[in-house]
C-alpha cells in the first residue's frame, strides 16, 4: 500500500488560516490502513484544527467527509453536492488523491494534510516499511522475493557492498541488509549459484526515467 | 596487454605492484594535490585519486588525476556510482582517457549518510559491477552503454574493482569477487587488512575458484597512526575488521611511539601477505599520512619500483 504520515498541525494551520469554511477529506484506502488519513484521523484533525484556531481567537467551519477512494474520479464526483460554499479542501489522502481533487475542482484550493511516504508493507502493529519503488520491471523473481531497488540503500543489483555487517546495512542498525536477506533466501531455495549471474544495467525508462508513466489498457479504456 | 597502464605493465611483468592513494582537498588547492603526489612520486606504480570519499565534497577525482598526471605520476581514477548517472560517468571516462588517464577503479561509494551532504540524492543509476561492465564494453567493443559506437580510439582503461573480505555475508564475498571479474575487472584492491587470518581464509576461497589467476589482487594495508585511530576504525568504519589485539598492541606503547608501532604492524602484515598465494601486490592506504608511504615501501623491500 501507499503509506503516509500526518503533517505537523502547525503547517496545516498555516494552510487553512485564511478560510472560514473548509472540507476535510479522508480516504478509505491505504491511508486508513496506515492510520494517517481515514475517517478516524479526519475527526481528530478537525478537532485539532478547531481548537488551535479557537485559541488564537478565530474559528473555522470544517465539513468532514471520507471517500471510498480519492484517487478514483467516480468517488470524487460524490463531492459535487457538498462542495458548495467550501473555500478550500484539505485532503488526508496520498498525493494521488490530492491531485485528483485539484484536477476536478479547478477553482478550489486543495491542501495536503499528509506526507506521502512510500509503497510499503506492515511489519508489525504500527510499523510500516518500504518494499517497492515501482521501477516498472520487477526483478523479485531473480532476487528471492526481496527487492534490492527498494531495500538496498545503494540500490545495488549485484550483491552487497562492503558495509554489510551482521545482517545489517551500514546506514543503520535498524535497517536490514537487503542482500543478506536475498542471500539467505537463495540459500534456502538452493539457488546460490544464481548469484553469480550478472544483472545488467537497468532500463530506467520503466521506472520513471522517461517522464510520467501511464498504463493504458485498451481492453478497459473508454 | 590490454592497456598502456603502468600498473598493468608492472603486474604483467610479474612484480609485486604497489599502489597508494591521495585524497583530493576540499577546495581549489591544486598545490595540496601536488604536495601529496610529491610524497608518492617514484614510490608507487599508481596513485588512487579518491572520488568524494566518505561522501564529502572534494576536488573531483578527474581534476586531481589530471594534476597528478601532469606531475609525472600514474593516477588511478576512482569513480563512484553514487554521484553521477551513466552519461556523466562515460563522459568522464573518455575525458580522462583523452588526458592520459588509463587506470580506473569502479566503486559504488560510501553512502551519503556518512558525509556532509546527507540531504543529497544518491544516484545509483548503475552499480559498481555494471560500471565495470560499462568500462570494459567501452574499451573492448568501442560501445557506449546505450549501444552506440564510440568515435575514435576506445578508452583503454585498466579496470579495477574493490573487494572487502571482511564484510558479511562472508560466504558470499568470494562469489562477489567472481562476479566483478566476470564483469571485466582486471585488478582488485582490497579493504584494509588487519585481520590477516580472515584474509587468508578468503584467499583460500579465491584460489579454490581459480580467481587469483583471472585477475590481480592487491592486498590493502593501512598504517595506523594512533590507538585512537585503531579504535575508531574498529568501531565506527563500516566494513572494517580491526582485531582487538591490534588495538591492545597500539595501546601498549606510549603515544609518541604509536605511529612507529602502527607502521611496524603494517609491515608485519605485508610480510605475511607476501607469502599468500595469489597476492599480486599492495595497496597502501596511508590516510592523510602519504609522507609515510616511501618508508613503508622501502622497509618492505619493494623499492625501487620497477621501470617497465
Amino acid at each position: 500500500m501507499i503509506t503516509a504520515e500526518r503533517k505537523p498541525l502547525e503547517e496545516l494551520i498555516e494552510y487553512v488560516k485564511p478560510y472560514k469554511r473548509i472540507l476535510l477529506l479522508g480516504c478509505n484506502e491505504c491511508v486508513t490502513v496506515c492510520a494517517a488519513g481515514g475517517r478516524k484521523e479526519v475527526g481528530l484533525l478537525a478537532s485539532g484544527l478547531q481548537m488551535a484556531l479557537l485559541k488564537s481567537g478565530s474559528s473555522i467551519d470544517i465539513r468532514q467527509h471520507t471517500l471510498e477512494r480519492q484517487c478514483d474520479p467516480e468517488y470524487v464526483e460524490e463531492l459535487v453536492p457538498m462542495i458548495d460554499g467550501v473555500e478550500a479542501i484539505m485532503s488526508m489522502a496520498c498525493g494521488c488523491g490530492v491531485q485528483q481533487l485539484a484536477g476536478r475542482f479547478k477553482d478550489t484550493p486543495v491542501f495536503p494534510a499528509v506526507n506521502t511516504k512510500f509503497m510499503g508493507a506492515s511489519e508489525r502493529q504500527g510499523v510500516w516499511a518500504e518494499r517497492c519503488q515501482g521501477c516498472g520491471d520487477c526483478m523479485l523473481g531473480q532476487t528471492g522475493g526481496i527487492c534490492p531497488i527498494a531495500r538496498c540503500a545503494k540500490q545495488l543489483m549485484n550483491g552487497p557492498c562492503g558495509g554489510s555487517a551482521g545482517g545489517r546495512c551500514e546506514i543503520g542498525d535498524d535497517v536490514d541488509c537487503a542482500w543478506q536477506l536475498i542471500w539467505d533466501r537463495l540459500k534456502a531455495l538452493g539457488r546460490e549459484e544464481s548469484f553469480v549471474e550478472i544483472t545488467p544495467a537497468k532500463d530506467w525508462r520503466s521506472g520513471g526515467g522517461s517522464g510520467p508513466r501511464k498504463i493504458i489498457r485498451e481492453d478497459l479504456a473508454e | 596487454m590490454k592497456t598502456e597502464s603502468n600498473l598493468e605493465k608492472v603486474l604483467a611483468a610479474g612484480h609485486l605492484a604497489v599502489t597508494s592513494e591521495c585524497g583530493p582537498p576540499r577546495g581549489a588547492l591544486p598545490e595540496e594535490v601536488v604536495k601529496k603526489g610529491g610524497y608518492l612520486k617514484g614510490v608507487v606504480d599508481a596513485v588512487n585519486i579518491t572520488d568524494n570519499q566518505t561522501a564529502m565534497v572534494r576536488m573531483s577525482s578527474f581534476a586531481a588525476s589530471v594534476i597528478t598526471r601532469q606531475q609525472g605520476l600514474h593516477p588511478l581514477l576512482q569513480m563512484v556510482t553514487r554521484d553521477r548517472n551513466r552519461l556523466a560517468m562515460q563522459a568522464d571516462i573518455i575525458g580522462a582517457y583523452s588526458l592520459g588517464i588509463d587506470t580506473i577503479l569502479c566503486l559504488s561509494g560510501d553512502h551519503t549518510k556518512f558525509g556532509d551532504h546527507p540531504m543529497a540524492a544518491n544516484v545509483h543509476d548503475i552499480d559498481s559491477i555494471q560500471l565495470i561492465q560499462m568500462v570494459k564494453n567501452m574499451r573492448d567493443e568501442g560501445k557506449f552503454q546505450g549501444g552506440a559506437d564510440l568515435k575514435g580510439p576506445s578508452p583503454k582503461m585498466f579496470i579495477g574493482a574493490a573487494a572487502n573480505p571482511f564484510a558479511d555475508p562472508f560466504e558470499l564475498r568470494v562469489m562477489r569477487l567472481a562476479k566483478k571479474i566476470n564483469a571485466g575487472a582486471d585488478f582488485i584492491q582490497t579493504q584494509c587488512i588487519f585481520n590477516v587470518d580472515k584474509f587468508e581464509k578468503w584467499m583460500e576461497g579465491v584460489r579454490a575458484r581459480g580467481l587469483h589467476k583471472k585477475c590481480y589482487i592487491l592486498a590493502g594495508v593501512t598504517p595506523i597512526k594512533s590507538v585512537g585511530a585503531a579504535r575508531y576504525m574498529k568501531n565506527k568504519v563500516p566494513g572494517m575488521d580491526v582485531p582487538q589485539e591490534i588495538v591492545d598492541r597500539m595501546a601498549s606503547v606510549p603515544k609518541e611511539k604509536q605511529p612507529e608501532e602502527g607502521v611496524d604492524i603494517c609491515l608485519e602484515s605485508m610480510e605475511r601477505l607476501k607469502k599468500v598465494e595469489g597476492v599480486a601486490g599492495f595497496h597502501i592506504m596511508a590516510i592523510e599520512w602519504e609522507e609515510k608511504v616511501e618508508e613503508i615501501v622501502k622497509r618492505a623491500g619493494l623499492f625501487p619500483r620497477p621501470q617497465v
